[in-house]
């Protein structure tokens, strides 16, 4: 079933003051990468979560969402093993008191996965978004902010792994972006990330514009802003080796600063 | 008259839930509200100010708070009928976790935080175990991966619950609630029971000795080590 999901559609709700957003229904096809961009408070979240909880009128904005064209039904909404959906939120704390293993087994478990490799995998696979090593006996508990973004990116894709994934701003946790850009695209997934980055924003096929609670405008990628991407992907790539080295307590070099990377 | 039973621990979102019933059902049904609590409440006082609706407390004191519940339920329920409700809601305290306040009519609603910790459900009991629903709160706070282990968790204590996630605070998602609020059927007064086994006997504690040590006590009474039936009813 999850893997039959060609498209998402967005019927529009109101704004923070009651007024209708942006009418027009948006569509995410299967494959697509989508950005939502807008000043703080201005209602990304919001959309993100109301797209996570498959919103039928029934939250604050009032929005629908709908699945293959359709109102999704009631076991697609509340049972997580055939939820369609994984989402990375802002949140860099857990509070269960369990093992990065017991964690990942019992998730494993409500997502109907059988196999016991997936845990080391995703614990693998987290273990390339960050610098600092998650080991499986460590509490979720007191892992560091960027690990436990990391162990989530890792969670969403392999056990989640839904067929729609959202990330609300993966840019600010301390982890290695471009990996986790890399790695998830491509995929075949519909992927939304909600993001300040201009880098992220515009690497995605579709923008949308957010502004007091509201869907503002819709954006498609243009040449010139993938020729942008490109341009920034460079600089951001040289500002992450020199991010690393100042981690790693080393001194700048002028060589190091001028580092083409292209 | 229907009746909706809400428990769970201190702080879970059990009010913040309730007003969104009432803010749901206010217009389609007459509502009356009971808060059982042992030290203070304020519950009654805030939704009759915001609602304008019919409610009642009561102070357990010296009895436990399940126990109140039982012996005020009645008249609470003659109360509310002679007021024409149609719609009963009762919060508990929430407190032991020895017994659950549901019965064998009407919905029982377990409100449980999403922070609560992972082993909650388990350590509630019968709270968790006899309830109908299960309403998981305070979910802008934790992650999805989080949340699904805490669902998964409540699933494995009680496999047929009807489960749901909220922001209390903002009402989402609750639709599927108040369709089950709205379809649950009507109350026959005479024939409510509870759906739990209320605890066994009564001690000397429980009658208020304070006095230390074996030959002051009897009834049903448990040593440090050892077995509990040793002593039953050694009083008698």
């Amino acid at each position: 079933m999850q893997n039959t999901i060609n498209q998402l559609t967005i019927i529009p709700g109101l704004d923070k003051t009651g007024q209708s957003e942006y009418p027009m229904e948006i569509t995410f096809q299967a494959g697509e990468t989508i950005s939502i961009v807008g000043p703080t408070g201005s209602g990304k979240t919001a959309l993100i979560t109301d797209i996570e909880m498959l919103a039928q009128g029934d939250t604050a904005t009032k929005r629908w969402i709908l699945i293959n064209n359709e109102v999704p039904g009631e076991e697609i909404r509340y049972n997580p093993a055939l939820k369609p959906i994984a989402m990375i939120t802002q949140n860099t704390k857990c509070f269960a008191d369990l093992s990065v293993a017991e964690f990942l087994q019992i998730h494993a478990r409500a997502r109907g996965i059988e196999k016991q490799q997936v845990i080391g995998e995703t614990i693998a696979l987290a273990n390339n978004f960050t610098g600092e090593k998650i080991h499986q006996d460590s509490k979720v508990t007191i892992l560091s902010g960027g690990q436990t973004r990391s162990l989530l990116i890792a969670d969403a894709i392999l056990i989640g792994a839904a067929p729609i994934i959202l990330l609300d701003e993966i840019e600010n946790a301390g982890i290695f972006k471009q990996e986790v850009i890399e790695i998830i695209q491509d995929t075949g997934k519909i992927i939304v990330f909600v993001t300040h980055d201009p880098v992220i924003a515009l690497r995605t096929q579709k923008r949308i514009i957010m502004e007091r609670g509201a869907v503002k405008k819709l954006i498609y990628q243009s040449e010139a802003e993938l020729y942008a991407a490109r341009t920034l992907m460079q600089i951001d790539r040289q500002v992450g080796v020199i991010r690393e080295e100042l981690r790693a307590g080393k001194m700048i070099t002028r060589d190091l600063a001028m580092l083409n990377l292209a | 008259m229907k009746l909706v039973v809400i428990a769970g621990p201190p702080s879970a979102g059990k009010t913040a839930l309730v007003k969104q019933i009432v803010r749901h059902f206010q217009a389609k049904l007459k509502i009356a509200f009971l808060k059982i609590d042992v030290v203070k409440a304020f519950e009654d006082l805030e939704l009759r100010k915001e609602f304008n609706i019919l409610t009642k407390k009561v102070y357990s004191g010296d009895l436990c708070p399940d126990h109140a519940g039982v012996m005020v339920l009645g008249d609470a329920l003659e109360w509310a009928e002679n007021n024409q409700a149609e719609l009963f809601i009762l919060e508990s305290a929430g407190l032991c976790l020895r017994c659950s306040p549901y019965l064998n009519q009407g919905l029982g609603i377990i409100v449980l935080s999403s922070i609560s910790g992972i082993h909650a459900p388990e350590k509630m009991g019968a709270m968790v175990s006899l309830a109908d629903i299960a309403v998981v709160t305070k979910i802008d706070l934790v992650s999805q991966a989080e949340r699904e282990v805490l669902i998964q968790k409540i699933h494995e204590v009680h496999p047929e619950i009807v489960l749901m996630e909220t922001n209390a605070l903002q009402g989402t998602s609750l639709q599927r609630l108040y369709d089950l609020i709205a379809k649950s059927p009507e109350i026959t007064p005479e024939n409510l029971v509870l759906k739990g086994n209320p605890p066994l006997g009564t001690c000397t504690i429980c009658v208020g000795k304070k006095e230390i040590g074996w030959k002051h006590h009897f009834g049903v009474v448990k040593k440090l080590e050892g077995q509990i039936a040793d002593y039953l009813y050694r009083g008698e």
